[in-house]
This record gives C-alpha cells, structure tokens and sequence, in this order.
C-alpha cells in the first residue's frame, strides 16, 4: 500500500492508495498513528482507496479515536461510494468528520 | 436485471456412504449477492450437501467450484488461502467455553493474520455490533442464551469478511422470535458484508423470509429450484408435502417398509 503526506494551508494531507484489508492494514495502522503522533491538523485524503474491509475500518476508528482523545483535528475526504457505504453500514458515517474536499473540510473545521 | 455472477457451482455432485447413494447428480449455482436456502427433511441430504460445500467431505463424482476454483484440486497450502474467504457458522454454535466471547470471535483472526491485538479487538467490537451483541465480548459462552450463542457465532463467521458464509441450520432450536431475529440479522449480514450466503434449513418460514432461491432436496435429488414464489406454486407432491409440513413424513410402502424392519433392503443385501 502506497501513501504521500504533504501540507496544505496547515493540514497535514495523508493520501492512502489502494485497499486496506487484513494484508496492508498494519502499515495503514503505523502511518496514521505516526501522522496522529506528529501533526495536529490531519485530512486523511481517500480518493485512492480502492477497498476497505473490517480491518481497514478498526484502523481508521483506532487513527480517529486517537487523534480525537488528543485534542487533534482530524477528518476524511474525497471518499469512493463504497467506501462511504461501508463506513455508512457501521455507522460510522455518524462519528467521523467526512467532507467532500479539502476546501470543505477546511471550511467546517471548529 | 443484473448480470449473473456465479460464487458457487455445484455440477452433477454425487455421493455414496457404503452403498448408499446420499446425494444424486446435484448441480446448482448460487450466484453473487444470493442468498440460497437449501432445505429438505431428514435424510434429504442438505447437511451433507454442505459438508461438501465446505470441504469437509469429498464426492464420489462431480465438481465443486467456489469463487471459480475448483476445490478438487486445490492444495493444502491454497485451501488454507482459501478457506480465509469463507466463513461457517455451524449449528451448535461451536464457540470454546474456555475463551470469552471475544476470544472466540478474534480467533480466526488470531490464527490467519498479523493485525495489532488493539486492531483485532475493534474488529472484534464492530461485529459484535452487526450481530447486536455490542458490550458482550468480556461474558462466558455459557454466559450466554441460545440465540446469543447464535449471534456470537455469526460474528465468529464473518470476522475476517468472507466473501461466502455458510449457515448450518441457524434458527433450529430457537423460538418463533428469536428465530426471526437470526432471520433478519442474516439480511443484515448480506447487506453490510455483501455477501453470497448459503443457508441450510429445515425451517419453512425462516427459508421463506430469507431466500433469493431455494433449493430443495428430498432423498439425495433436488425437487426444484426457484423463488419463494416459484416453490410455494410447485405442483410436486413432495413439495407441497413440505409447505403443508408433512415433509417428515414418508408415503408409506409396506413392502419397502418391512424389508427395512428385517434388515433385508437391497442396500443391507448387498453389505452380506
């Protein structure tokens, strides 16, 4: 699994690339906690991820707890259909900060 | 209407125990997003047909492709592979009594993957969530009421996200609404899981509630397959037999039937 971090009118942007399921959730595990750990303004940019499965989204809910409990901004952008439907049938539509871009994201920020 | 796209094909599967024909050139297929109920009464060979379906029994002839494989010819090393995109959730249960629930969930886990322990427990948390047993994780199995064992057993099964699930009998021993309740959280688990669900049953109304098409078996032959609709308009008299619940019961043959109270079946013959 591939991913870039860059900034951007002080975010940190973390684009992941391709599926997160039981093979590459582990690196997906390092690099947002690593980012949560290191950067108080995150967008993690998902336009790239192909597949999401149960591992994926304990990731990500694990990433967003953290970063919640740390008092650090986070929130996810640019999300497929499906993945925005997996995230929709756990829920977790309901708990994560989710945008459309960065704009919006920057724009709904606290 | 949607391309077909075919999770399971079962082609002229036959199956012998001694001389004993239990399943009969059985070919069918189950396609993506189905749910297929196989239902017959004791004897119909729907247990076996699944014990096939999942490896645990090899046909006499025929073929069994799943996800396209044939797994015939599958080894050992790709079955393990394979295996990790089916999830079975047996009759009983099955869950260790010495392991805490969420200990039995995570197991799969455990023994087919290298995720963080905190990752595995999250997992272990959303499904206990899917099947509504959220907060249950730290209890016994013998904590637990029938239907809940049942639940938690489902969570079992899909807790690496097969893309085929398997359910042995799901609502047998269960009340009316608690049954139900089994009924509605396998839609559910087709629904957030996307998957192909085959489930054995002997439960009418549940099979019902739950088919896209059902199978029927009576003594090793399907009867049909169709829709719910379909089935419920067969004019076969075994299967109205089943819809009028009388599937249990035998067209009695006093011939036949006294040979087999005396042993002397063409089957038994042929054992001497």
């Amino acid at each position: 699994m591939e991913h870039h971090i860059r900034e951007e009118q002080g975010y940190h942007i973390a684009s992941l690339t391709g599926e997160i399921d039981l093979e590459t959730s582990p690196q997906a595990r390092k690099i947002l906690l690593d980012t949560v750990d290191h950067c108080e303004k995150i967008l993690i940019d998902m336009a790239s991820v192909t597949y999401l499965d149960s591992s994926g989204i304990a990731t990500l809910v694990e990433a967003f707890q953290r970063a919640k409990k740390n008092g650090k901004h986070m929130a996810f952008i640019y999300l497929s259909p499906a993945v925005l439907r997996v995230l929709s049938l756990a829920r977790l539509d309901k708990v994560f900060a989710i945008h459309a871009d960065i704009e919006s994201a920057i724009h709904a920020e606290p | 209407m949607a391309p077909s796209h075919p999770m399971i094909e079962v082609t002229d599967l036959t199956t012998h125990y001694g001389s004993r024909k239990i399943l009969n050139t059985i070919s069918l297929t189950v396609n993506k997003g189905e749910i297929m109920v196989i239902m017959g009464g004791s004897g119909s060979g729907k247990s076996t047909l699944l014990r096939h379906l999942i490896g645990l029994e090899h046909p006499s002839g025929g073929s069994i492709t799943l996800l396209g494989q044939n797994i015939a010819r599958m080894t050992e090393q790709d079955m393990t592979q394979f295996y990790r995109k089916l999830g079975v959730a047996f009759q009983s249960g099955a869950l260790l009594s010495s392991m805490t629930v969420g200990e039995n969930i995570m197991l799969p886990l455990r023994e087919h993957t290298k995720l963080d322990q905190k990752t595995m427990e999250i997992m272990v948390r959303l499904k206990l969530e899917v099947v509504n047993l959220a907060g249950f994780e730290d209890l016994m199995p013998s904590e637990l009421s029938g239907g809940m064992l049942k639940r938690a057993a489902f969570a079992r099964a899909v807790i690496m996200d097969p893309v085929l699930l398997f359910c042995d009998e799901p609502s047998a021993g269960l009340d009316p609404v608690v049954a139900s309740a089994l009924d509605e959280l396998i839609l559910r688990l087709r629904e957030a899981l996307d998957m192909t669900i085959v489930v054995v049953t002997h439960e009418l109304e549940s099979a019902f509630r739950i088919a896209d098409r059902i199978t029927v078996l009576d003594k090793g032959d399907i009867l049909t397959i169709g829709s719910v609709e379909e089935v419920r308009a067969s004019d076969n008299k075994r299967i109205q037999d089943l819809l009028n619940r009388n599937f249990e019961e035998e067209i009695l043959n006093p011939d036949e039937y006294l040979a087999r109270l005396t042993g002397e079946t063409e089957e038994m013959l042929s054992y001497v």
